[in-house]
């Protein structure tokens, strides 16, 4: 690219694009057909994703790493394949498990989360026990739920429900906690009830933190169920990869894995897409902040 | 002798730090009348506003609101079956909720009190939408009923705010600062709509505000209450002719008053500097 003749500086070479000579005219409308900053983002994401796997192959290739230490995700992909018929069922049992399991770990904390957030005595009472009972190792848990209800999937659903009860609860105390003093004062003078200042303003309120607290929900979700899948149960992706890798089926495993992580992906995906459209004004809110 | 609207009757107020906010503190306001509260800050103006509101309990002394002990009913109640007195309470801060649209907002006390509560899901598309559209009409706010909060601007929030304390008919409408945030040509903008409000509706006002032109432009009477903990110094009646216009208040006699009254409220604040420091000195002292 030659400087301009009518260019200011011209002693300064031209740095493409800062060029005004009407040459230059129609590389600058090429610049407005790119993609948006969205399709962008989506497209790094994606490479990314594919950028990780071929890494991961071609150090597998490059330094001659057994497949019974670390399978490449070719050899991954082709187990996911061809045990799909094998595996398809316990994909769907633990998906099952996880969804009901999380469900009412949510049930449950949004209960415990309303009651501790809108009392200070509840708050101080129940809060000691609740840190207490977050702290226990889950494993630990999982042999008591078996003694009491055998194998299975009752284990499994109590387990996941137990570890997804916390970041719901802390979070929409939070959320409660948070209303402002003055709003509710407008509303106590007007002769507000205290279930009328939770339904109009408590509630809405605390939904933009439930939301954040039912990501974090339904990763730990997962974690419990496999937790308890692993331990006691004879179905399951858990159960599935405890057995593959009495089997040294390391490839099987690493399946077993993936799935895990394509449905934790799903899950999440549908949480903050429900996110989204129930609490948009939040987010409209950080747009407007932006532009 | 006949009881007054609000009645105030040797009210003491004590925080729980042990801080006096009122202090044997008397006052009485009639039905319809318009009272700025004025003072230096820190007075408790803000603790009446509260006690009238019944968001607080007064330590001693008896606070009565339409012939009724202010606040929720309680056992040892001067009148618990009066019927309650409609409020409505705006503050400095508009606090809207960002998950509703501007009308929404507006039309929050007909969800609360009586008697629309009852018929809020039959008429909330219909009558009680009109009802807020036309009073946001009235403070300048035509078409921005489907708005959302974020999307006006402080002052405009405001009049959005003016409108909720006022949808519901209050016979008692708190004020608490509420043109405080805003800058000067929108503040005197919203005294005009406030006037025309008042001579509308009529409803009693307690407006506290530290602005002594608002007080002045605004009120039938100002009280000038003492540094912590508050007493009432003065009370003084205003008798500018209504509608007041802006031009009025540039007025030598208008002046004057605002003149005096500052000169009342630095005295008030020189006369308890002693008192505060103090006060001061003995909060640190607990913080620490």
């Amino acid at each position: 690219m030659s400087a301009a003749p009518d260019s200011i500086t011209p002693t300064v070479s031209p740095l493409p694009g800062t060029a005004r000579s009407a040459k230059d005219v129609p590389m600058i409308v090429k610049e407005k057909f790119q993609f948006s900053p969205k399709t962008k983002r989506y497209i790094l994401s994606a490479l990314a994703l594919i950028g990780f796997f071929l890494l991961w192959e071609m150090i597998c290739l490059a330094s001659g790493v057994s497949d019974l230490v670390l399978p490449r995700p070719s050899q991954i992909a082709v187990v996911l394949w061809q045990k799909f018929p094998l595996l398809w069922p316990h994909t769907v049992q633990t998906l099952y498990t996880t969804v009901v399991g999380f469900a009412l770990g949510v049930l449950v904390g949004v209960v415990i989360g309303v009651i501790i957030g809108s009392s200070r005595l509840a708050y101080d009472v129940a809060y000691p026990l609740l840190v207490g009972f977050s702290s226990i190792p889950k494993v630990a848990v999982v042999p008591i739920f078996v003694v009491w209800f055998g194998s299975g999937t009752v284990p499994a659903i109590l387990t996941s429900l137990v570890i997804s009860i916390f970041p719901v609860v802390v979070n929409v105390a939070t959320g409660l906690a948070n209303t402002e003093p003055e709003l509710e004062d407008v509303l106590k003078v007007l002769g507000a009830s205290k279930t009328d200042i939770l339904w109009n303003v408590g509630l809405p309120r605390a939904l933009p933190y439930l939301f954040a607290s039912l990501k974090i929900a339904i990763t730990l979700s997962f974690v419990g169920t496999v937790l308890s899948e692993t331990v006691a149960a004879n179905k399951g992706i858990g159960t599935v990869m405890m057995i593959a890798s009495g089997n040294f089926d390391v490839p099987l495993v690493f399946a077993g894995l993936f799935i895990l992580a394509v449905l934790g992906v799903i899950l999440y995906a549908v949480s903050a897409f429900i996110e989204t459209r129930l609490t948009g004004w939040t987010q409209r809110k950080t747009d407007m902040a932006m532009t | 002798m006949t009881q007054s609207f609000i009645d105030l009757a040797d009210v003491t107020l004590r925080y729980g730090g042990g801080t006096v906010a009122l202090d044997h503190t008397n006052l009485k306001i009639d039905q319809g009348d318009f009272v700025a509260l004025v003072g230096p800050s820190g007075c408790g103006k803000s603790t009446i506003l509260k006690l009238v509101g019944g968001l607080l309990t007064p330590s001693s002394g008896a606070v009565i609101v339409g012939g009724r002990e202010a606040g929720a009913p309680g056992a040892r109640m001067h009148n618990p079956h009066a019927p309650r007195v409609r409020i409505g309470l705006a503050f400095q801060n508009p606090t809207m909720l960002p998950w509703l649209t501007i009308r929404e907002n507006v039309m929050i006390p007909l969800k609360i009190v009586e008697p629309f509560r009852s018929e809020y899901a039959r008429k909330k598309k219909g009558e009680f939408a009109e009802r807020a559209e036309a009073l946001l009409a009235q403070v300048g706010l035509k078409g921005f009923g489907d708005k959302r909060p974020w999307q006006l601007s402080g002052g405009m929030l405001q009049r959005a705010s003016l409108c909720r304390a006022l949808v519901h008919d209050p016979q008692l409408l708190l004020l608490d600062e509420p043109f405080g945030a805003l800058d000067s040509f929108t503040r005197e903008e919203l005294w005009e709509i406030m006037q025309d409000l008042w001579i509308t509706k009529r409803p009693t006002v307690l407006l506290v505000t530290h602005d002594l032109r608002e007080s002045a432009y605004l009120a039938n009477r100002i009280c000038v209450m003492s540094s912590r903990p508050g007493r009432i110094l003065e009370d003084r009646t205003v008798e500018f002719a209504r509608p007041r216009t802006l031009e009025s208040s540039y007025a030598p006699e208008f002046a004057s008053l605002v003149q005096e009254l500052r000169m009342r409220i630095a005295h008030a604040r020189t006369d308890s500097d002693a008192k505060t420091a103090a006060a001061e000195a003995l909060a640190a002292r607990r913080v620490a």
